[in-house]
């Protein structure tokens, strides 16, 4: 058996919104497959409206997709658990407390048994991983925005989640904090071998993070169109990476489709793959722009024992 | 001179300013009427009394004032009580009223906050009760308990109900949809929930409402006792009214005033104590 099984594995996702006062109802996004395997680090690019933050919460548990299933462990994931950790964009750290409350009631959450002392240096732990050592009984309104998501980071690394999902957790900050807090990120990642899903509107981001990047189509019925391949060694830093022969590639290849083809998926006249109820999941292609190589998983069903057999083609 | 330049010292002058124009203006304008006949024999023997009742004067209430301050606790039976002891029966009557109220709206309000079945199935009712008078209530409260003092216990529980339970359900209901993701990628359980995050959210509200009842208590419960009488601040009110010694009416209107301010203050320090900055 030659299944490729990944950590995290989407179904045909499916969102619908249904139309005010009847009429047609709005498809954010359809028939989405896409694997996560464990210890990588996947971020998601595409234009406002496609839908990525609805996958987020979908993958959260937080909100539940109109058709398709999620697979985590081979669990299907139906609501929110502490499996898996959430950055949200705007913090979401509970402002009447401490930092170091926001850390030990998450905490606590996980390892309910765990004594008062126990909890606290483990919260102490990861306060000081993200250098905010010192700053720990300060409330987040007396933090900077960089300060606050950094206490938000350390709270999602505390409760050591299966995946880790970060929603824009950048977005708010300004180039040079973002500059730091990723490199801060990278490092943690690399000690932890944490697998990460992220939404980002930043293709250097991407580029400097991710070890595959979804591409998605514009909004609606948006759907992941590619996941391409980042094979620069790491480890990387934002110095470094762009003197890699395979970053500007990469980059002119993320933009172009930013710019160009996200909008020309999403045009009607594309011919589109109907959605069936036997449609197999299809993973979108692996794009490798440096190279030029595009791979697509094929499913075929085999009759021995009732399983699927995934192979990997190569188109090119 | 830079004392001066404080806003603070500047009005507390402005303030001073403005009681002593007050006082001065009310004690100069209201001075006995002087007569140049001797007096009749009537008048002497009332001890030279004025042939018309008048307000008091500031000096007088200020004598008064210090006479009832000095020994505030004095107990010479159920028609001579000392200041002090009138309002703790007032404030006694108001605190457990206003407790009463608080048990129950805070939890029903969180009730109404969290579950909009809830919300709208019990909105007409409240709805027709909040603008009913307290003081309404007291016949029937009266008929129902049969004891007057269970009944103005009653009338204040019924009126600082509405604003803690219509503030505590609008403050639960806009607890911020990221705090309670929050709780829920947290798997926080519905009690952890509550206080860890609903509570300490909305507490800010939920005090609000509570500083409004209290200052809506204060204000029923010296109608309520005058109207059942016995002891407490609004039946010593009526008490001096009827002893026409308006002397002590201006006097415990300054001291229901002062009272209720500090109830007041009290509340807006534990507003402050809960309030978050986001």
């Amino acid at each position: 058996m030659n299944r490729k099984k990944y950590f995290l594995d989407a179904q045909g996702l499916v969102k619908q919104f249904p139309a005010p006062k009847g009429g047609e109802s709005l498809t954010v996004f359809e028939n989405l497959n896409f694997g996560i395997n464990k210890g990588e680090f996947v971020c998601i690019i595409g234009h406002s409206g496609c839908g990525k933050s609805t996958i987020m919460n979908i993958l959260a548990g937080l909100d539940q997709a109109s058709g398709g299933v999620v697979l985590m462990d081979n669990k299907e994931v139906a609501g929110p658990s502490l499996d898996r950790g959430v950055v949200f964009q705007n913090y979401s750290l509970l402002p009447w407390m401490s930092c170091l409350r926001n850390i030990t009631f998450a905490v606590k959450s996980r390892w309910p048994n765990w004594s008062r002392e126990q909890v606290y240096e483990h919260s102490m732990k990861y306060i000081e991983m993200v250098g905010l050592k010192g700053a720990e009984l300060r409330k987040p309104s007396q933090l900077s925005g960089g300060m606050r998501q950094r206490v938000s980071i350390a709270r999602a690394f505390a409760i050591e989640p299966k995946l880790l999902l970060l929603d824009e957790p950048f977005g708010a900050l300004d180039a040079l904090t973002r500059g730091m807090i990723q490199e801060e990120l990278i490092k943690i990642c690399e000690q932890t071998g944490q697998t990460v899903f992220m939404i980002t509107h930043d293709v250097d981001e991407a580029i400097l993070l991710a070890d595959r990047i979804f591409l998605m189509s514009n909004g609606p019925n948006a759907t992941i169109a590619e996941s391409v391949v980042i094979d620069i060694p790491r480890h990387r830093d934002r110095e470094q990476i762009i003197h890699n022969p395979h970053y500007y590639p990469i980059r002119n290849h993320l933009v172009d489709f930013l710019v160009k083809r996200s909008k020309e998926l999403n045009d009607p006249d594309t011919p589109r793959v109907p959605h069936s109820d036997n449609a197999r999941p299809a993973y979108p292609p692996e794009v490798n722009p440096a190279t030029g190589q595009i791979s697509k998983l094929i499913e075929t069903e085999t009759t021995e024992g009732n399983e699927l057999t995934r192979q990997v083609v190569n188109l090119q | 001179m830079d004392a001066f330049k404080n806003l603070n010292v500047r009005a507390a002058l402005l303030s001073l300013v403005i009681l002593v124009l007050f006082l001065t203006v009310w004690e100069q304008g209201n001075k006995a009427p002087q007569s140049d006949q001797p007096m009749t024999e009537y008048e002497q023997l009332m001890g030279g009394s004025e042939p018309q009742a008048r307000v008091p004067n500031p000096s007088d209430i200020g004598a008064l004032a210090v006479e009832e301050l000095s020994d505030p606790f004095y107990d010479k039976g159920p028609n001579d009580k000392g200041i002090g002891l009138q309002l703790l029966y007032s404030l006694k009557r108001v605190m457990l009223g206003y407790l009463l109220a608080a048990l129950v709206a805070i939890p029903v309000g969180f009730l109404i906050g969290m579950s909009p079945l809830m919300y709208k199935a019990l909105d007409p009712f409240i709805q027709v009760l909040k603008p009913i008078s307290p003081l309404a209530w007291m016949p029937l409260a009266l008929f129902i308990l049969k004891d007057s003092e269970i009944s103005s216990v009653f009338v204040i529980f019924i009126c600082s109900i509405w604003p803690m339970l219509v503030n505590t359900a609008f403050g639960v209901s806009a607890v911020k949809k990221d705090y309670l993701n929050v709780a829920r990628t947290h798997e926080l359980n519905p009690l952890r929930t509550a206080f860890l995050v609903v509570l300490p959210a909305a507490a800010p509200t939920i005090l609000t409402g509570m500083r409004i009842s209290i200052g809506i208590a204060w204000l029923v419960i010296v109608a309520a006792e005058m109207l059942v009488g016995g002891t407490g601040i609004g039946y010593y009110v009526w008490n001096e009214w009827n002893n026409l010694d308006l002397t002590s009416v201006v006097f415990s209107i300054l001291m229901i005033g002062v009272v209720g301010m500090l109830l007041d203050l009290m509340l807006a320090k534990a507003t402050r104590v809960v309030q978050y900055v986001e």
